[in-house]
């Protein structure tokens, strides 16, 4: 027996509840987050990771009182992402009781802030999150960094950026594919390979889990650590339990 | 009423800590401070840790927590968790640091050319996520858990007794190391019982309850279940 790979929930919070939506778009409210990560915590998740997607920053300070509440209730580690722009918010998430923050665009923006919060509370709380898209025609297979939730290239090689925040002291890379995000055709196993592959930090996969076999593949063939899905959780289309059992079938070391 | 007091050094995330215990222990008072004479007055202290083991250690020092510290763990139940397991020991191969020195042995690096599973693959650091650990002697913190049951684990150091004997629990990646130490009333593990679910809870519990003496068996009443 040795590391189970993890299963990771994902959900997406707005004005303090939990909501569903394919790209962001015609957003429903799906429920009450306490309750949604107890049922996730019961079907056997190994973390839990919460987007702030909230769009006014009036309606920040909401997605505090949804980590403090399950906190209070769910014992498995909880990563949040989302609007995460400096050390302080990084502070103000863990004492909410957020045991790892994701930074995504602000890392781009302003590269110190990943060294800097990693100093500040370690390595082990910094999660960076790499939007990435293939360069149509690129030989070897390259892919773009891109920002604000997907909408803006920066012309940065996802690769090099992953190793320059693993020096930077980014604990594990939370890694998704815009091409395949929202799509149901599994995971960019090239991208996944090819991260686990350059660095040494774990690598967590994510967009575009459609069944179970995707989950087996993101760990046989990408080499993920950790696999990340949102929707088929949400709707119910897979337990926790369902894509665990699955993995163990085939041979993948989980969590039971 | 029990009094638990969380070691307040100002390094990572206590919350977590603090709310596991409230769960399993709703009669006690669970505080986190950094205050001498309130983990002096406490009945149990809990030493967590995160972060880097040299910012720690200064962290410690500069709110003059080493002589609290090392009164605490000469005579109370005593759980360190993490970098608060790593603390206890003599030196740290992290910033080539001394420790508090409680404990005997030291703390070194997951060495990159051990890496690699039986097929070859790369094993990342930190080792991050949940594994299990095996029990290496009978203990009443380990009661009520199963010998070989998982727990979150984020760590990229890990500690290499002196003496076997304190060796509670070991885990392995890819080879044997330990991730449980005891000796008299301590306790201290490199997993993370706050996050580790009812398993982790479990522990949690065992310690609320426990008397700080390594025969006594924990409190019956630890083995209705928790959660």
């Amino acid at each position: 027996m040795g590391l189970s790979k993890r299963i990771i929930p994902c959900l997406d919070v707005t004005g303090g509840r939990v909501v569903k939506g394919v790209n962001f778009v015609g957003l429903r409210d799906a429920g009450d987050p306490v309750e949604i990560a107890r049922r996730y915590d019961q079907q056997g998740a190994d973390e839990l990771c919460f987007l702030d997607i909230t769009a006014s920053s009036d309606d920040r300070g909401l997605i505090i009182q949804v980590i403090e509440d399950v906190a209070s209730q769910v014992f498995i580690p909880l990563t949040v992402g989302g609007g995460v722009r400096e050390v302080n918010d990084v502070r103000r998430l863990l004492n909410a009781g957020a045991d790892k923050v994701s930074i995504n665009t602000a890392a781009v923006l302003n590269p110190a802030l990943v060294s800097n919060a990693a100093g500040r509370v370690g390595s082990q709380c910094i999660v960076v999150a790499i939007d990435a898209r293939r360069i149509v025609d690129s030989s070897p297979l390259r892919w773009e960094v891109f920002t604000h939730g997907g909408r803006k290239p920066t012309g940065i090689d996802a690769i090099e950026w992953g190793r320059r925040m693993q020096d930077a002291g980014a604990g594990e890379i939370l890694l998704t594919s815009m091409d395949r995000d929202g799509t149901r055709e599994g995971f960019d196993l090239e991208l996944t390979r090819a991260f686990s592959d350059s660095l040494d930090v774990p690598i967590i996969a994510s967009g575009g889990v459609g069944g179970l076999q995707d989950f087996v593949n993101g760990v046989q063939a990408g080499g993920a650590d950790a696999l990340l899905a949102a929707s088929v959780f949400h709707y119910s289309e897979l337990t926790v339990g369902e894509v665990k059992q699955s993995l163990a079938d085939s041979g993948v070391e989980v969590r039971v | 009423m029990a009094n638990i007091a969380v070691v307040d050094y100002g390094m990572g995330n206590l919350r977590s800590v603090a709310k596991a215990l409230e769960h399993v222990a709703p009669e006690s008072s669970v505080i986190v401070t950094a205050n001498a004479e309130e983990l002096g007055k406490a009945d149990r202290i809990v030493f967590p840790g995160q972060g880097a083991m040299p910012d720690c250690m200064r962290e410690v020092d500069v709110r003059g927590l080493r002589e609290p510290l090392l009164e605490a763990a000469a005579c109370k139940p005593f759980l360190g968790l993490c970098i608060g397991l790593q603390m206890l020991f003599e030196h740290s191969e992290e910033g080539d640091i001394e420790g508090l020195g409680i404990l005997p042995g030291r703390v070194v690096r997951f060495p990159a050319e051990r890496m690699q599973d039986g097929a070859g693959n790369k094993l990342k650091v930190p080792h991050m996520g949940w594994n299990n650990v095996y029990q290496k002697q009978s203990h009443p913190m380990w009661d009520g858990i199963d010998d070989g049951s998982q727990f979150y684990f984020v760590h990229s150091f890990y500690v290499e007794p002196s003496d076997p004997a304190i060796a509670a629990g070991e885990t392995h990646y890819p080879f044997a190391f330990t991730c449980a130490a005891a000796r008299n009333n301590i306790f201290a593990v490199q997993f993370h019982p706050e996050k580790s679910q009812s398993t982790g809870l479990r522990l949690l519990s065992n310690f609320v309850r426990w008397s700080g003496s390594t025969d006594a068996p924990a409190d019956k009443a630890a083995r209705t279940a928790i959660v």
